[in-house]
């Protein structure tokens, strides 16, 4: 019988550089639930079974290690726990079309502003806030989780250049801090 | 020349830097400018047409003529200006645009032959003969004129983009930015200063007044150090403010790493992206040359740079200074440079009112009319009433008066408006929505007056943000009042020698030039400046435009104002490619899509090529192979023979799910979807609303209101788009939802008479799916999917798994083919397959076809609306007359791009037939084989054509035949 | 260029896919005459002034957008989802 092994998107050890850390993050599942027009209700009971709601649009919310995020007009993805059976929702899923890193440090917002063209100053995206947004040229899901920490989901096939493209921010801030003056 | 206790250049921190070779010494905190002037080097650089020698004019970034090349250990910058660059240790600059050495250019010639080159020279000599302009004039032209030169070497440098959010932009750090910026951080807003200088304070820096009762320097310092302490400000200083754009958005270049020796990862510049609500364009005003004769020699300097050199730098760029100015306010730079020991010759004032009291000779109602100095200035002519005295002088300092920088008020079609009083042109309001101009950029010329008006315009924007404005009171400052005398140009000397009078000196515009294109009928500022090449420098005419406007104005007897405006565009300050396109070279151009196979196959020794963004393999090469060609009919013959195993996780896949999923797929594909029983898979295409085919590919129905719809590799995102569009636009109360599975799974083609084999043995149960169904099942402990469709026109299967056991999977399948005389296979046999088979790709389906010409209008159903169906029944989309699909066949090599032509026709486009549009050799059929579009083909298979390919250098005869060559019954497929 | 999104707020316009006037909302009915086809597909309006066009928040949330704006001053008056205007669709 076939005994086919798990391979994660990228293989490498976290950076920290220009004040910042970057990390691969293993999420656990993610399952995109996109609500059919009138649909909230029913799915919106499904949720409620593993305590969380709907998350209204740019927001995530979280119950222990589950965390729902807006991902687009009536669309939101559950990440880090399975599915409930819920009704009124196309549920489909994502858990292997996205490569996760987490960004963290008094240098994660310097280091995005080289990268996502958002407005991520604490007021304006603070925590709580999830944004579909670009990450240079890539399609980025964006979750601010701490005061200093960001989690940012990219297409896993460009998990490689997504790390190259933050390290290489970090390593320009790193070297302007050197160069005081 | 240095002088001792000036200046705020760190004298603790010498530095040794090179000019054309020679080793010199400066401090910290100089520019290269004056770096070079404190060693009593006057001769920087050759003029752009007379290869004039010339010297530096300004302090700042509208420095016209002291461009230098800087070279570095990889890269060489033209047309630096010496005036911003600072120097540091083993900086190394040389000086440009000379043949020979700077002192003895070569082509100092021109000069010579200045008579000939007035405006227009070029076009009106280098007529004829007309094949000459390529071949000699142009190059010879280029050589001589010009600026600076690159490297010729690629950049390795660093450069970087970044993006800025605030609620107010204060661009410029002088007394207006310094007083706004002040109140907007008090206030509590996000602040951000940008300032082009390595330090804030604008003209507080360079002239020694007094703010709030102590030294200007005392107040600026107090001044930053508050904002520095305060987390809602960011200080941006070595940043230019470079264009402005709509709904606030501006672009700055920070000089990152400029000012010191290259290291690993520092950028040089970044190019920033600033989102403001509002800024405050406090940019100070630009202090104008006059145009008198021969005023280009070096030693001849704006009036305000002299005063910077002395009080920023500690240097005194001559040893016996004068002064020729219009205003009062010029006289502060000589009263200051007695007071730190220097003689001044004398002051010569144009205006007949001027005061004459001063520590030293003044001639009123004088003008300056001629001077000498081979390379540089000895000698000035002064011109006082009919008299005319010479005065011997190495450093004349000159001012016109000063033009606001309004040049931001202009980037999104604003008109300045003429000022009588100030002599200048000042920002229209309202010129930039949210951006209000104050101080000298306002036209508010006073230490005084810009420093209330900084105030007052941060309350305004705050106020328009509704942030309650801070009080801050105005400081005590200078507060006197700003007269001028238009003085645009002098006329020569009653000899009339000499007698050029620059305007633009980076372009060597003459008064002349100016004339003469009035006279020639030019006499619209925007057809005498292209005529002239006015302001079409680096510099932009930032020290000639108003004048060159002013002698139009006189040349054509109009005012200034019917003249017309000066305008200018972005970017405030050239900015280098390298720093705008930061981020996009090499491995930044564009994200890589890699495969899970990616490893296994490059373990194989397959090259990978690029399919969009996506690296795929191209073949898999076995030993002994020497050729490409081998190893593609190899693997094309396992597919055919045996199995071959091939990635095909690229093709775009779209979920769709809901009771009206079916509905949907009836509307967005020509054919029907709402019959396919749940199990099966069937072939799709799709049209643009035109009526022109869009993309193509299966779809299977995984349940009752579940479907899997795959895409090209190419149409994916394209596709993604569409179905939104129609979703969104025409049925969004339909309940369908469908999103991207293209990253979720891994997918595998296994084809060839034993792919069922092969699948049986490793899922350890017999494969029993008929032709075009789709089914679960089990590999191990996976849930995976089997579809039985094929590409190659064998019998072929693709399993899909999760994504993270793909590379898994993929060994295991290629393991398992290898040990049946199968094996992997690439890109190049997959296209050979699909051509043999006549399966289209966008090769075929390029945006110009219908589904008539690709012979699946039948495909378009009859029974049901669907997008593009209207448009694709309208006249002269189906017919003989159009280019229909078919196959072609030769027994030498052709090409794709290559055009078809009847055998008896001559190659002419009028004659032309049809094209080729993908080909191949094939070793199933031992033939070249190709597709392509032929008038009315269908109805000529059999039919001789001529292919000739003009490129390659291809003409072959080659038979029409039906675009599928292998296993036309499709037998192979369902067996 | 700045649009705002009505889900995910300001945004750059480098984010989106410009596709055309909103025209391309009245689709006609499959039976129409050619020349409502033909308008449908080809007839624009170029004004000096007030426009409304299609957007596709690509690099966002995936929605079409109607954006009203004035094509002399560049403002932009008003940003709506395609998916809530009625009278859009079929």
């Amino acid at each position: 019988m076939p005994d086919l092994i798990a391979k994660p998107a990228l293989d490498a050890a976290p950076v920290t550089r220009g004040g910042a850390t970057l990390a691969l993050l293993d999420s656990g599942p993610i399952t995109s639930i996109a609500l059919f027009p009138g649909g909230e209700k029913a799915a919106s009971k499904g949720l409620k079974t593993i305590g969380l709601t709907f998350p209204g649009p740019g927001t995530w919310v979280a119950k222990d290690a589950a965390r729902i995020v807006w991902t687009g007009r009536e669309q939101a993805f559950l990440i880090g726990a399975p599915a409930p059976a819920l009704d009124g929702a196309a549920v489909t899923d994502q858990s292997d079309g996205w490569a996760g890193f987490g960004l963290s440090g008094p240098g994660a917002e310097a280091v995005l502003a080289r990268l996502v063209p958002l407005d991520l100053r604490a007021a304006a995206f603070p925590v709580g806030r999830a944004a579909r947004a670009a990450l240079n040229h890539m399609s980025l899901v964006l979750l601010r989780t701490g005061p200093e920490a960001f989690e940012l989901y990219t297409f896993r096939s460009m998990a490689r250049t997504a790390w190259h493209e933050l390290v290489e921010a970090m390593e320009k801030l790193e070297a302007r801090a050197a160069v005081k003056g | 020349m240095r002088i001792d206790g000036k200046g705020i250049i760190d004298r603790t921190r010498p530095v040794s830097f090179r000019f054309d070779g020679r080793e010199y010494g400066g401090y910290k905190g100089d520019t290269l400018a004056s770096a070079l002037l404190a060693n009593d080097v006057r001769l920087v650089g050759r003029s752009f047409k007379y290869h004039r020698p010339r010297g530096v004019l300004t302090a700042g970034s509208e420095e016209p003529n002291a461009l230098v090349e800087v070279v570095g250990r990889t890269n060489q910058t033209p047309n630096v200006r010496a005036t911003v660059q600072e120097v540091f240790d083993g900086l190394e600059a040389r000086s440009q645009n000379r043949l020979g050495s700077l002192r003895f250019d070569l082509l100092a010639v021109n000069d010579l032959m200045a008579p000939f080159f007035s405006a227009g020279f070029y076009y009106k000599t280098f007529m004829w003969p007309r094949a000459f302009w390529e071949k000699l004039y142009e190059p010879a032209i280029r050589r001589a004129a010009g600026l600076g030169s690159l490297s010729g070497r690629h950049d390795e440098g660093v450069y970087e983009k970044a993006h800025a959010f605030c609620d107010l932009l204060v661009i410029g750090a002088g007394p207006a930015g310094l007083m706004a910026a002040l109140v907007a951080a008090r206030s509590g807003s996000d602040v951000i200063l940008a300032d082009e200088n390595p330090m804030l304070g604008g003209r507080l820096v360079s002239d020694l007044g007094h703010v709030g009762g102590t030294p200007a320097a005392i107040w600026v310092a107090a001044v930053e150090a508050e904002l520095r302490s305060l987390p809602n400000v960011r200080i941006m200083t070595r940043t230019t403010v470079t264009g402005a754009y709509d709904h606030g958005t501006y672009g700055a270049l920070e000089r990152v790493g400029l000012h010191k020796p290259a290291r690993p990862n520092l950028p040089r510049e970044c190019f920033w992206r600033i989102v403001a609500k509002r800024s405050v364009l406090a940019a100070g005003a630009l202090e104008r040359p006059i145009a008198f004769p021969m005023n280009d020699r070096p030693g001849i300097m704006l009036a305000s740079a002299v005063r910077t050199y002395l009080n920023r730098f500690g240097v005194v760029p001559g040893k016996r200074v004068t002064l020729f100015a219009n205003t009062d306010a010029a006289r502060a730079t000589v009263r200051e440079l007695m007071a730190a020991g220097v003689q001044v010759a004398a002051i010569v004032d144009p205006r007949p009112d001027a005061s004459s009291v001063e520590d030293c000779p003044v001639h009123v109602g004088a003008e300056v009319v001629d001077s000498r100095g081979r390379h540089g200035l000895r000698e000035i002519t002064v011109r006082k009433g009919a008299e005319e005295f010479r005065i011997e002088t190495d450093c004349l300092a000159m001012s016109g008066g000063w033009n606001p920088t309004l040049h931001l008020t202009c980037h999104m079609n604003g008109r300045p408006r003429w000022n009588e009083d100030l002599a200048a042109f000042v920002p229209s309001e309202g010129a930039v929505p949210g951006l209000l101009a104050a101080g000298a950029a306002n036209g508010t010329m006073s230490t005084h007056g810009a420093l209330a008006a900084g105030r007052a315009a941060a309350v305004e924007a705050l106020e328009a943000l509704e942030i309650r404005p801070a009080e801050v009171a105005v400081p005590a400052a200078e507060d006197a009042p700003y007269a001028v005398t238009a003085t645009w140009a002098v006329s020569g000397t009653k000899s009339g020698a000499g007698g050029r009078a620059w305007l633009d000196f980076a372009n060597d515009v003459t008064v002349k030039d100016v004339r003469l294109a009035a006279q020639e009928n030019y006499r619209s500022v925007e057809h005498m400046k292209r005529y002239t090449t006015q302001g079409m420098a680096p510099d932009q005419g930032k020290t000639s435009s108003v004048a060159a406007l002013a002698v139009l104005a006189d040349a054509t007897g109009r005012g200034i104002p019917e003249t017309g405006t000066t305008t200018f565009r972005p970017p405030f300050v050239p900015v280098s490619i390298a720093a705008m396109g930061a981020g996009g070279r090499g491995a930044g151009f564009a994200p890589q899509r890699f495969l899970t196979s990616d490893q296994a196959s490059r373990d194989r020794g397959a090259p990978m090529t690029e399919a969009g963004l996506w690296y795929r393999p191209s073949y898999f090469p076995k030993p002994g192979e020497a050729t490409w060609k081998e190893a593609c009919d190899r693997e094309v013959m396992m597919v055919r023979q045996a199995v071959g195993v091939a990635d095909v996780s690229t093709l775009g896949k779209i979920d769709l799910q809901g009771r009206d999923a079916a509905r949907f797929l009836d509307f967005v594909y020509t054919n029907t979807f709402s019959t396919l029983p749940v199990g099966r898979v069937r072939y799709g295409l799709m049209l643009r609303e035109d009526g022109l085919v869009l993309d193509d590919g299966t779809t299977a129905r995984l349940g009752d209101s579940h479907f899997l719809m795959t895409t090209t590799t190419a149409g994916a995102g394209l596709v993604m788009r569409h179905l939104d569009f129609v979703h969104q636009a025409f049925c969004a109360d339909w309940e369908v939802r469908f999103i991207s599975v293209t990253e979720t799974w891994a997918q595998f083609a296994v084809a060839g008479p034993r792919a069922r084999e092969l699948l049986s043995g490793y899922l350890g149960q017999p494969v029993e799916l008929p032709f075009m169904g789709v089914a679960p099942v089990q590999i191990g402990g996976v849930e995976g999917r089997l579809f039985r469709i094929s590409f190659s026109g064998e019998e072929g299967y693709e399993i899909a798994v999760p994504t993270r056991y793909g590379e898994a999977l993929f060994r295991d399948l290629l393991a398992r083919a290898e040990t049946m005389g199968g094996g992997a296979y690439g890109m190049e046999a997959l296209n050979v397959l699909r051509i043999e088979k006549g399966f289209i790709t966008h090769a075929e389906i390029h945006g110009r076809t219908t589904a008539f010409d690709i012979g699946m209008e039948k495909m378009v159903s009859a029974k049901k609306d669907c997008i593009g169906k209207a448009a694709a029944a309208r006249p002269g989309m189906v017919g003989p007359e159009r280019e229909q699909l078919v196959g072609l066949k030769a027994a030498a090599p052709i090409s794709a791009g290559a055009h078809l032509f009847r055998p008896g026709d001559t190659v002419e486009r009028v004659n032309d037939q049809g094209y080729v549009t993908s080909v191949c050799w094939s070793p199933t059929l031992n033939a070249w084989l190709g597709m392509g579009f032929l008038l009315d083909g269908r109805a000529r298979h059999g039919e001789t054509v001529r292919l000739v390919d003009h490129l390659r250098g291809i003409d072959v005869p080659c038979e029409v035949c039906d675009p599928v060559f292998h296993d036309p019954e499709g037998g192979k497929l369902r067996a | 260029m700045r649009l705002t999104c009505p889900l995910c707020g300001d945004r750059d316009r480098r984010e989106f896919y410009y596709y055309g006037s909103d025209d391309y909302l009245d689709r006609p009915g499959p039976e129409a005459p050619a020349s409502a086809w033909d308008d449908y597909l080809h007839n624009r309006d170029n004004p000096a002034g007030i426009t409304r066009d299609l957007w596709y928040h690509e690099q966002g949330c995936a929605q079409w957008l109607a954006v009203t704006r004035s094509t002399v001053t560049h403002e932009i008056l008003r940003v709506e989802l395609v998916a809530g205007l009625k009278g859009a669709r079929e």
